[in-house]
């Protein structure tokens, strides 16, 4: 068994989105290496609820690194320390005895924050409602085979597809830009020939969505990619960027057509 | 309590088909004046609502987390299951519907599991029109691989993020009809109580997560789509936030409860470290295609290093029993002989309770490459959780809870015991029987969501007058509001000393130890008597900080183990009244001369329906024979 340790935790705690907030100082003592980062935050609010005080409010689910759920900026990195890690998956291994540990929640203005480092992400839903997506109604797809799909394309939508919606590259940004998200998701759709009607369109959309959340503009900090737990790539920024272009160069109002026969 | 079926007639084959075209239809300027709700944003919930929404019909959905991208579907990773025969190693619907039944061991719905065999094939088209990247080979077409159970390769899958690939294309739909106004999202938003009046279904109360606020939700139809309740066992492979609530709260409504003691112990999953522990993590079935099974041969050898046991000393324990299956038997079957090493003294790693899954002679045969290719973000996840490098020394692997096969009780068309009231994926009970095989959770999912309830429900509706929605001022309304409201107090009037945590750490050492991978009469009857103590306690004792007109995760925790505490003594009941073991359930005193489970047709070929009566009554068991007309009853065996 390795040796236990103890730390020292400073918590952003913020009552909700109206009032202001302050860092407050808790001691995380006999932690285990061998925990997760939530379970050593689960032994604190054990012992915070036993005092009758409010446990620290933050977001999880899954604690298996693909819900997405979870995060928090942890010594000023989104998901501390470790590369592609959320902060679920991260163990206090990573961490030393007599640590100080500072905790906030993931500051941007489009994500108010609803109590201590619990934040709104309703933005990236509603960016996904504008375009992120293939219209493709239940019962109406051809045989899955019908279409070959060159291995290498798929692969390269399956590397974009992977992100999780965390939002730790909006964390990260110095421009609380969202367009890694953005364009991941462009990216996977746009690679893939279902995705091709509606490709211009989507970015037109998605960007429009993007831009009304009051997100940053990337200025190529890179600092996503670095914090991204599932290694979205900046490229993926490039690919969006070059179908926006096209999009907007292209781009016709569109005509409201004649009624149907009959 | 009647136990209608409603299963159409004639040949197996035609059952589906002739039901969807005896199924009355709601002519479609008459879809929009139908309001649906859909609880739960899984691949059931999200697959329904956005089908019934592209339908017609107005919908409210319901997810208890930030948004309902993070169901926890997204968290299977292996694959799904469908019988499209693309490589030509002898796949069929029937061989799939024979399979899923065999592999339930004879405890599920014969029409039901043909009609999702049927269905799988949609599901697969429907997912690569939607953009879900599926793995492929180098001319572009599916890849697959093989899972438990199977002797063909019929699993298609996305890396090992296959879950997450498939709910993201229903999230997608999902958000479309969002973005289209004809879905109404509630993120954080949690079911509360189901509102029945005259018998029948008509809206639920929700509790907003953030404001507290408690609202009652009108509709013609109430779907669950809610998932499991195998976090009753506390230490599970479910997301923390999981639960039974919503099924529950039905159930304590009128929805009967079905065979709620077949629980799904997946034999593949990274073992505990220590008291802390607060969830557990799987690591795919799919590493059996490569990895190897093992534990040392003798006891003394448990302590040394994998690499220091030589060849001839190792007990590829699988392989020898089940010679035909090897590593890919079955998941009650593997996890159940993981016990027995273990219960023989032979188990590896500190705490004795763990085994060997060995990717030596596969990285050795097809290099290390192509197993990171295969599984390399399991690996990753592996080395992460335990610190141990997979690639250098075996995984050390134990099973855990995973999966519940029970659910509420529904009909061939999903609607529970209460009409209106339909119940969507593992909420229900109907396609697994005894045992899940690997694969076949997501492919249930998608089908209840995509293929079947679009058009089951518009039987219902079509029944239904337009416009007869009850109001907000029905007293059945209020009532329900004021239940809810009375146990947000109810919570905090008790003011003791315990956490929610610490109540549910004790239901579950209780569920694990005696209604997990095998019980027995003298066990289970402990188990009974114990539970109601730590409900007891439960309500003398516990201790919730904060108000209820906010963010507060102690309360929204509080009132799921509430229900645990209750879902779990149903357990125990079910698992003591069936007098047989079959699939997951492993009653110790009916197993054959090898220690394989010992069915009891004659007696227990039927789904055991729970009826609750009130607090503090028993609930009756009621039971729905089931007949194998066309995968004769006989011993499962995968030597």
């Amino acid at each position: 068994m390795a040796k236990h340790i103890n730390l020292t935790l400073h918590v952003w705690r913020q009552k909700n989105a109206k009032c202001d907030g302050k860092f407050v100082e808790y001691p995380a003592e006999n932690i285990s290496p061998d925990m997760s980062f939530l379970e050593m935050l689960d032994v604190v609010n054990e012992g915070l609820i036993r005092k009758g005080e409010e446990p620290i409010t933050f977001d999880h689910d899954c604690r298996e690194g693909i819900c997405g759920q979870c995060g928090m900026v942890i010594n000023g990195r989104p998901h501390g320390p470790k590369e592609r890690t959320t902060t679920c998956q991260l163990h206090m291994r990573s961490f030393k005895d007599g640590d100080n540990i500072t905790l906030e929640p993931w500051r941007a203005e489009a994500f108010p924050v609803l109590k201590d480092l619990m934040v709104d992400r309703g933005a990236f839903d509603r960016i996904i409602a504008a375009g992120g997506f293939i219209s493709a109604p239940t019962g109406s797809p051809q045989d899955a085979n019908a279409l070959p799909i060159p291995k290498e394309n798929a692969d390269l939508a399956m590397d974009a597809a992977a992100c999780i919606g965390c939002a730790a590259c909006v964390a990260a940004c110095p421009n609380a830009s969202a367009m890694l998200f953005v364009s991941a998701k462009i990216t996977q759709l746009g690679l893939l020939p279902q995705g091709q009607p509606e490709r211009y369109l989507r970015v037109r959309d998605m960007v429009a969505q993007m831009d009304a959340e009051e997100f940053g503009t990337c200025t190529n900090h890179s600092e996503c990619e670095a914090a991204c737990p599932k290694g979205i790539k900046m490229e993926n920024i490039a690919r969006m960027n070059r179908d926006f272009i096209k999009a907007s160069l292209t781009y016709r109002p569109a005509t409201i057509g004649g009624g149907g026969a009959g | 309590m009647e136990l209608n079926s409603r299963i159409p007639d004639g040949p197996i084959e035609q059952k589906w088909d002739k039901h969807k075209f005896d199924l009355k239809l709601v002519n479609p300027a008459n879809k929009r004046k139908y309001k649906v709700l859909v609880v739960g944003s899984g691949l059931a919930g999200g697959a329904a609502a956005a089908s019934l929404a592209e339908l017609g019909y107005e919908v409210e959905c319901f997810c208890y987390q930030d948004s309902p991208r993070r169901a926890h579907s997204i968290a299977a990773q292996g694959g799904i299951n469908a019988a499209k025969n693309y490589h030509n190693d002898g796949d069929s619907v029937r061989r799939l519907f024979y399979d899923t039944v065999k592999g339930g061991d004879f405890r599920a719905r014969e029409a039901n599991v043909h009609r999702l065999a049927e269905v799988s094939n949609n599901i697969i088209d429907q997912c690569v029109g939607q953009g879900v990247p599926f793995a492929r080979e180098y001319g572009g077409l599916l890849d697959n691989r093989s899972f438990g159970g199977a002797q063909v390769s019929r699993t298609f899958y996305a890396r090992g993020q296959t879950g997450q690939q498939l709910l993201l294309g229903a999230y997608q739909a999902l958000q479309r009809q969002v973005g289209l106004g004809t879905v109404k999202m509630f993120a954080r938003h949690e079911m509360q109580e189901l509102i029945v009046v005259d018998g029948v279904a008509k809206g639920i109360v929700t509790r907003d997560m953030v404001t507290g606020e408690i609202k009652s939700h009108l509709a013609d139809a109430v779907c669950l789509a809610t998932g499991g309740y195998g976090n009753t066992m506390y230490l599970a492979t479910y997301a923390k936030g999981c639960n039974g609530t919503a099924i529950w709260r039905a159930h304590k409504k009128g929805a009967a409860f079905a065979n709620p003691c077949f629980t799904q112990i997946h034999p593949t999953c990274i073992p505990v470290t220590g008291d802390h522990q607060s969830k557990l993590t799987l690591m795919s079935e799919s590493l059996r295609n490569d990895g190897r099974i093992w534990v040392p041969k003798k006891k003394e050898d448990c302590g040394k290093p994998a690499s220091q046991i030589a060849e001839e000393d190792r007990d590829y324990y699988l392989e020898r029993k089940y010679p035909s299956y090897g590593n890919l038997a079955p998941r009650d079957i593997a996890s159940r002989a993981a016990k027995q090493v273990c219960d023989d003294g032979r188990g590896i790693g500190e705490t004795g309770l763990g085994v060997y899954l060995d990717f030596e002679a596969a990285i050795t045969r097809l290099g290390q490459n192509k197993i990171e290719e295969k599984y390399g973000n399991l690996f990753e996840m592996y080395e992460r959780i335990t610190d141990d490098n997979p690639y250098k020394t075996p995984m050390r692997i134990f099973p855990a809870t995973h999966y519940t096969m029970g659910g509420l009780w529904v009909d061939y068309n999903l609607m529970s015991t209460i009409p209106g009231c339909f119940v969507l994926g593992e909420a229900n009970f109907s396609d697994h029987g005894a045992n899940r095989l690997g694969a076949s959770a997501l492919m249930q999912g998608l089908a209840d969501g995509y293929f079947v309830i679009p058009y089951t429900i518009g039987g219902y509706l079509a029944g239904i007058k337009p416009g007869t929605r009850i109001k907000a001022d029905d007293p059945a309304v209020k009532a329900a509001e004021q239940t809810t409201a009375e146990r947000v107090q109810k919570f905090f009037a008790i003011n003791g000393k315990e956490t929610p945590t610490h109540f549910h750490r004790e239901l579950g050492k209780v569920m694990w130890e005696f209604c997990g991978m095998g019980r027995n009469e003298a066990g289970l009857k402990k188990a009974l008597q114990r539970i109601p103590e730590i409900r007891e306690e439960f309500w003398k004792n516990l201790r919730i900080p904060g108000i209820g007109g906010e963010v507060n995760q102690s309360l929204e925790l509080a009132g799921r183990v509430a229900d645990f505490l209750e879902i779990g003594e149903l357990m125990c009941l079910d698992a003591l009244e069936r007098r047989e073991s079959c699939g997951g359930h492993f009653r110790e005193e009916w197993q054959t001369e090898e220690g394989e489970a010992l069915r009891d047709d004659e007696n227990f070929c039927h789904v055991a329906a729970w009826e609750y009566k009130g607090e503090g009554q028993t609930p009756v068991r009621h039971t729905e024979q089931l007949s194998f007309e066309n995968v004769h009853l006989a011993t499962r065996s995968y030597k």
